[in-house]
């Protein structure tokens, strides 16, 4: 099995354009280590020993391939097509957010830094920025939002324990941007000697481009065990799209098969009339093609081009901007974007515990509350494949909290 | 300094800065926000400097994510937009300051995003029509500013691109290419903010972009003090200071003004 997928499509171009979309938009003095990163980067992928060493992890650390499930009880209860879990909660970790971290780790070790800054937002990339750092003998701090260390408290002694120092992030809105901002801030000071490890398909390129690369490995073992295990490929990919690098992981090894269609859910947070949410496409008040963090996409901004607060129940899909390549997808008409509301979350979440005894991220909550919407309405010989990116572990007191459970 | 007054964008800098140099010293161009602490209080600030001798301004549109800014400008420009202040309103600034008399050329500096927001074609137009100069933004490096570039040279307003001590001579010759108006050279690897001593291989930078580059060199980045204000006569043409004014503007354009005019002196030959 092939444990990486590089960019054999002619996206992103050479400037880390996908269509209209990516780029650079730094200051000057992150240039040059952009174009550092981008030198390294093609090199250790076209160095076998590096990529060898990539799958050695893969295989014996974080457990992969993960396995997919047959959602038996849930497509009988939904009454439609057969659904299918891509199971990256059994990630070490927990989640999805380990494939991109120990690549970008090892790359570090490789480019002779080592310290390593990472943002986070539900702290599932920061806790595997910290463990890829401990593993690998990395010095790692991470930045995080005062607002998402409140809500994701399990995931902030977890990064203490790895060893990793959590440096609280209080300007703006508290939240993933604004720790996004710090991190950039720490890497403009210390460029030098600091590697930026950062966590979605997202930023200046190349990173849309490498952390889609090494989440392509989702889509790869994805779309190999659903032939084996359902003797065909599916009839849609379903994933929940915060900066998106899960969707686009599953996404990646599906964009030629014209019959799979493509579906991201963006978290419709209090309902898009309101403005509380975080679905970038799904309101145009809001959501419009601008450059936040170094790249070009879709912003959530307000008349004036500043970038607006976002809301959602889970904190990774609680961001301003999207990945590049999701609004170029977008714009292809090759993938399609829906949102599912925090209450259609955490109902879908508690569908899952119930009957599939899985307990899902609330961020991946969100891709399954669009399979409940969409899986009756289909066939019962169709098939769903959705990505379940982490596991809920780390959302027990929000959900505690939102559903009343508490007192 | 009537004369200046008749040339607008690219020939108002260079006379700026051939006024400077003939002058043996280095152009001092203060940082302002727009709306800090309050709109009118800013533009009394500005004035203020630019009664103190400033030879030219960098005018300060507050946007929600300032990735290139320390925390005084930062807090400085949250504070602004608490205050309502658009894109709009800062045009406005400009021409409220060329009406109070502010003779010396004005860059705006704007993040990317408010400016794509407003429409840059709508933007040139209206920043010339206000009265400005030029236009700089820390987040659009040269290689995306194709498109900007033509605009900007439509308006006729100056462009200004950054290097910073980890560009290479290819970039320091691409930028230099690029600039109509100065390179702003960044003295640190870092963001804005006022720093206790300015780098000690700063000359040593400064001579590499030197050997490449014959475009006016703007220092700015880390810059407070007379004591470092001193140091700019022959190192570049000009330097730039702003958090140590933003920080004064707290208490009202009579510190700014002050310590502008202290800079301002620390340059005198």
């Amino acid at each position: 099995m092939t444990y990486i997928q590089t960019s054999t499509t002619p996206v992103p171009d050479e400037r880390g354009y996908f269509g209209e979309f990516g780029g650079r938009f730094v200051p000057e003095t992150l240039i040059p280590a952009l174009d550092e990163l981008t030198a390294a980067y093609h090199a250790a992928m076209a160095d076998p020993a590096f990529r060898q060493d990539l799958a050695q992890l893969q295989a014996t650390y974080t457990g992969r391939p993960t396995p997919i499930s047959y959602a038996k009880r849930l497509s009988e209860h939904l009454g439609g097509a057969q659904i299918y879990l891509k199971r990256e909660d059994l990630a070490h970790t927990g989640a999805h957010k380990i494939n991109n971290a120990l690549g970008q780790a090892l790359l570090a070790r490789r480019m002779g830094k080592q310290r390593v800054v990472a943002e986070t937002g539900a702290g599932q990339h920061g806790v595997a920025s910290a463990t890829a750092s401990a593993l690998l003998g990395l010095e790692c701090h991470v930045y995080m939002g005062s607002v998402d260390i409140a809500r994701q408290q399990p995931n902030v002694f977890r990064m203490k324990l790895l060893g990793a120092e959590v440096i609280p992030v209080e300007s703006g809105s508290k939240t993933l941007k604004d720790a996004i901002n710090e991190a950039i801030r720490d890497w403009v000071t210390n460029v030098r000697d600091t590697f930026y490890l950062l966590g979605s398909a997202l930023g200046p390129h190349p990173y849309p481009m490498m952390v889609r690369d090494f989440q392509s490995v989702i889509g790869l073992e994805a779309r190999q065990q659903i032939v084996e295990m359902a003797g065909r490929l599916p009839d849609a990919c379903v994933a929940c799209v915060g900066g998106g690098s899960n969707a686009i992981g599953l996404f990646h090894a599906f964009r030629d098969d014209e019959n799979v269609d493509l579906i991201g859910v963006e978290a419709g947070g209090r309902g898009i009339e309101g403005g509380e949410h975080a679905a970038r496409f799904a309101d145009p008040n809001l959501g419009r093609p601008g450059v936040l963090h170094g790249t070009r996409s879709f912003v959530m901004q307000d008349a004036d081009g500043q970038i607006v607060n976002t809301h959602s129940v889970s904190a990774g899909l609680d961001y301003a901007s999207v990945g590049p390549e999701h609004s170029y997808l977008r714009a292809q008409e090759r993938a399609y974007y829906t949102y599912a509301t925090d209450e259609e979350a955490l109902a879908a979440f508690q569908t899952l515990c119930q009957l599939e005894g899985i307990i899902p991220a609330l961020e991946s909550s969100h891709a399954v509350a669009e399979v409940i919407k969409r899986a009756p309405g289909m066939p019962k010989d169709s098939i769903i494949l959705v990505n379940l990116s982490g596991r809920g572990d780390k959302d027990l007191d929000t959900v505690m909290r939102e559903l009343g459970l508490n007192g | 300094m009537a004369e200046m007054g008749q040339v607008f964008g690219i020939k108002a800098l260079a006379a700026m800065f051939d006024r400077a140099k003939q002058q043996r010293r280095a152009a001092f161009l203060p940082y302002f926000p727009v709306g800090y602490p309050t709109y009118e209080a800013s533009l009394d600030a500005i004035q203020a400097m630019a009664e103190a001798g400033a030879d030219g301004f960098e005018i300060g549109v507050p946007f929600s994510d300032p990735l290139a800014d320390g925390p005084t400008i930062q807090a400085a420009t949250q504070v602004a937009l608490e205050n309502g202040i658009t894109v709009g309103k800062c045009l406005d600034a400009v021409q409220a300051l060329r009406r109070r008399g502010v003779i010396q050329p004005m860059l705006l500096m704007s993040y990317l995003n408010p400016l794509l927001a407003y429409g840059p074609e709508r933007f040139a137009a209206d920043a010339r029509a206000a009265g400005a100069d030029g236009v700089i933004v820390p987040d659009l490096p040269p290689e995306e500013a194709e498109a900007w570039s033509e605009i900007c040279r439509g308006a006729g307003l100056a462009t200004v691109f950054f290097l910073a001590p980890t560009s290479d001579s290819r970039r320091v010759e691409l930028v230099n290419r690029h600039v109509t108006g100065f390179i702003y050279v960044v003295s640190l690897t870092g963001v804005t903010g006022a720093r206790a001593e300015l780098p000690p291989d700063l000359t040593g930078f400064i001579t590499r972009v030197r050997a490449l580059a014959d475009k006016p060199l703007v220092l700015g980045f880390g810059i407070s003090t007379p004591e470092q204000a001193r140091t700019m006569n022959g190192l570049v043409d000009g330097f730039i200071v702003g958090s140590a004014l933003v920080k004064a503007g707290k208490d009202g354009a009579g510190p700014v003004g002050a310590l502008a005019a202290r800079l301002r002196e620390a340059v005198h030959v």
